[in-house]
């Protein structure tokens, strides 16, 4: 049985900021209801669009380079993503792949993109990114507790 | 012999234009180019930030973290360092595998090699192949195949996954994992695993098949622009099986000259630096390999896919070798000496996965439960495996306290170094010399450097990086021109 709701983080754990990701889920690993599944990978993937299979509610959790700090929370709707972003997906060409798969619509999706300042490998996270997790982890707690049925 | 496009003439009076970074290769990468004020062609470099800072990361380590720290170096290949570190350590412990720890760790290592091969065919080169690379911009990329192509786009994303599968179960888990341990392996296939794959696996060798019909096709309909697009002669290096059989795993270094001799052959990898420097150049981060022998200037060397399938002397698995003879006897060799004829070598290669990943499922030595050897401890440990994109060399020095106090890595897309920066200027002579610059001719730049797949560096992808920008600058470095492509795009030009 997949279970309906699906957060996955995208991050590299060695390279600064880009641990955001990552780090989130461990925030959150001893609050996770049964009906929640955690998956984390370096970048998403053309293969990714399997794991949202079945799913109800998927929430996507990088570090974001681009938002105001200290996160941004957005629905995320499939998108003919044109960037040339090498082997890493955007979550949006992530749903659209799936649509060509699955033939099918893919579930509700939202991305938390938390700001992250340096990706320098063996860096730690910065100061102002461990304040932008230490919000974005409160916020996604209570997201999870208000949106998601505990199974 | 150094290519007079490296460096210019008189530089100064020269625009530059950059593209900056290199898209769909892994990490970041970019060119520059020297042109007249009548767009003529004076200097070609390829530019790429390398991970040299890995090796210190490392340094103080207890050497048994290596294989799991090694897989944070990249997003893309984590199970090649995998298993190239773990390799190096096998030497430091002292270990010869046993059957069932080999026949594991080959399992993951053919499932990266057929995930990563699909990858880069189906979604990352497929676009400029199947479109032609000066397309529509919109159109040349994944969501356009997928649009156009539907049944190519579902077959990658299915083999991709497939491929990740097999790595999952030899290694324990999707990512940083720890199946591959100094000196075996801490987990076998159960039956249940093996189940689970087999009965896939039928369906991953025919779909794998049929792509080469796909690239084969595409010779045959431009043969002409296939032969020759960016190509050039080199010399080339790989392992081979002590048969001389394609080897992925575990085989000695092969060495041949442009011209098809033999410089050295079942060469000991332990000794790899017996026969292999690296040079360093002003203008760039990354070494420049060479074979000792010949030299820094005339000792440079291409591996890889095409490299390993021409030049080993046949291929253990039936349908890769006999696809693997037709691609050497089509058009008396042309596609087996084109720099696209990567694509083909890479298919092949994949079929080769396939049916490896397909006989090793029914080894029962999988099943096997004596996982781990350890032998005398040395001070030095080296492992050199083909990952999917060539030859990947992990070298270590251990102490008395067990810690690692010296590290050296050249994975492939360094050993491939010269030999992009040869290919982009070839592509440049023949289709940039003389041109108005267009984004299409600047991918055809792109589509050079791709054939090689190379990976740059880095797992770091947060979301709004990777963009693409173009700058012409005048002979006083003033920006006369600017093309920009955000990372949701969207071209626009700044001018």
């Amino acid at each position: 049985m997949v279970a309906p709701v699906l957060i996955f983080a995208v991050g590299n754990e060695s390279r600064g900021d880009d641990a955001l990701g990552p780090l989130l889920l461990r925030c959150l690993q001893d609050c996770i209801p049964d009906s929640v599944e955690c998956l984390e990978d370096f970048q998403l993937q053309i293969e990714h669009a399997a794991d949202l299979r079945d799913r109800q509610h998927v929430v996507f959790i990088d570090a974001d380079v681009s938002c105001e700090a200290p996160f941004r929370f957005s629905e995320l709707q499939a998108a003919h993503d044109h960037s040339y972003s090498s082997h890493a997906q955007s979550p949006a060409a992530l749903l659209h792949t799936y649509m060509q798969v699955y033939e099918d619509a893919p579930p509700q999706c939202h991305v938390l993109g938390i700001r992250g300042y340096g990706f320098e490998l063996g860096e730690g996270l910065s100061p102002e990114a461990t304040e932008n997790l230490e919000q974005a982890t409160a916020f996604l707690q209570a997201w999870l507790a208000s949106s998601v049925e505990v199974g | 012999m150094t290519d007079k496009l490296e460096t210019a003439v008189s530089p100064e009076k020269l625009r530059r234009v950059a593209i900056d970074p290199v898209s769909r290769v892994e990490g970041h990468g970019k060119v520059t180019l020297l042109l007249d004020e009548n767009d003529r062609v004076h200097q070609v470099r390829l530019h790429i930030v390398e991970f040299r800072g890995f090796e210190k990361f490392v340094q103080g380590r207890p050497f048994w973290e290596a294989a799991v720290m090694v897989q944070r170096l990249c997003g893309i290949c984590p199970v090649s360092h995998h298993l190239a570190a773990s390799k190096a350590m096998d030497m430091v412990v002292g270990a010869t595998l046993t059957p069932t720890a080999e026949k594991v760790r080959r399992l993951m290592h053919y499932g990266q090699i057929l995930q990563s091969h699909a990858l880069h065919f189906f979604h990352l080169c497929s676009p400029d192949l199947l479109f032609g690379f000066g397309s529509d911009v919109a159109q040349r990329n994944i969501v356009g195949i997928a649009a156009a192509y539907p049944e190519i786009a579902k077959q990658g994303v299915l083999l991709r996954k497939f491929g990740q599968e097999v790595i999952r179960i030899t290694a324990g888990k999707r990512i940083h994992g720890t199946g591959s341990i100094p000196g075996g392996v801490n987990k076998n296939v159960s039956i249940e695993e093996r189940d689970y794959l087999l009965k896939d696996v039928d369906q991953m060798v025919a779909w794998s098949e049929a792509a080469i019909g796909i690239v084969r096709k595409l010779f045959e309909q431009d043969l002409a622009m296939y032969s020759s697009f960016g190509s050039f002669d080199a010399h080339t290096l790989n392992t081979v099986r002590a048969d001389g059989a394609l080897e992925l795993y575990d085989g000695g270094l092969r060495a041949r000259s442009m011209t098809g001799e033999t410089i050295f052959d079942h060469f000991d990898t332990s000794r790899y630096w017996d026969e292999i420097l690296e040079d360093v150049k002003s203008w760039s981060y990354m070494k420049f390999p060479f074979l000792r022998r010949l030299g820094p200037e005339d000792g440079w060397y291409r591996v890889g896919p095409l490299s390993r399938v021409t030049q080993c002397d046949f291929i253990s698995t039936p349908l890769a070798e006999a696809q693997r003879k037709a691609f050497m006897a089509f058009e008396d060799g042309k596609a087996a000496k084109a720099t696209l004829g990567f694509h083909w070598a890479r298919m092949i290669e994949m079929l080769h996965a396939a049916e490896l990943i397909r006989g090793i499922l029914h080894d029962p030595d999988l099943q096997g439960t004596d996982l781990v050897n350890i032998g005398t401890r040395q001070e030095r440990g080296v492992g050199v495996i083909e990952a999917p994109r060539g030859t990947l060399i992990h070298h270590y020095r251990v102490d008395e306290n067990d810690q690692i106090v010296r590290c050296n890595l050249i994975v492939s897309t360094t050993h491939n170094n010269q030999a992009m920066n040869e290919a982009i200027r070839q592509v440049a002579r023949q289709y940039i010399d003389g041109n108005k610059l267009t984004e299409g001719l600047l991918n055809h730049i792109e589509v050079a450097i791709r054939a090689f797949d190379p990976c740059l560096s880095c797992a770091t992808h947060a979301l709004g990086k990777m963009p693409l920008e173009v700058e012409l600058l005048d002979a006083e470095g003033v920006r006369v021109d600017m093309l920009s492509r955000s990372s949701e795009g969207v071209c626009e030009s700044l001018a």
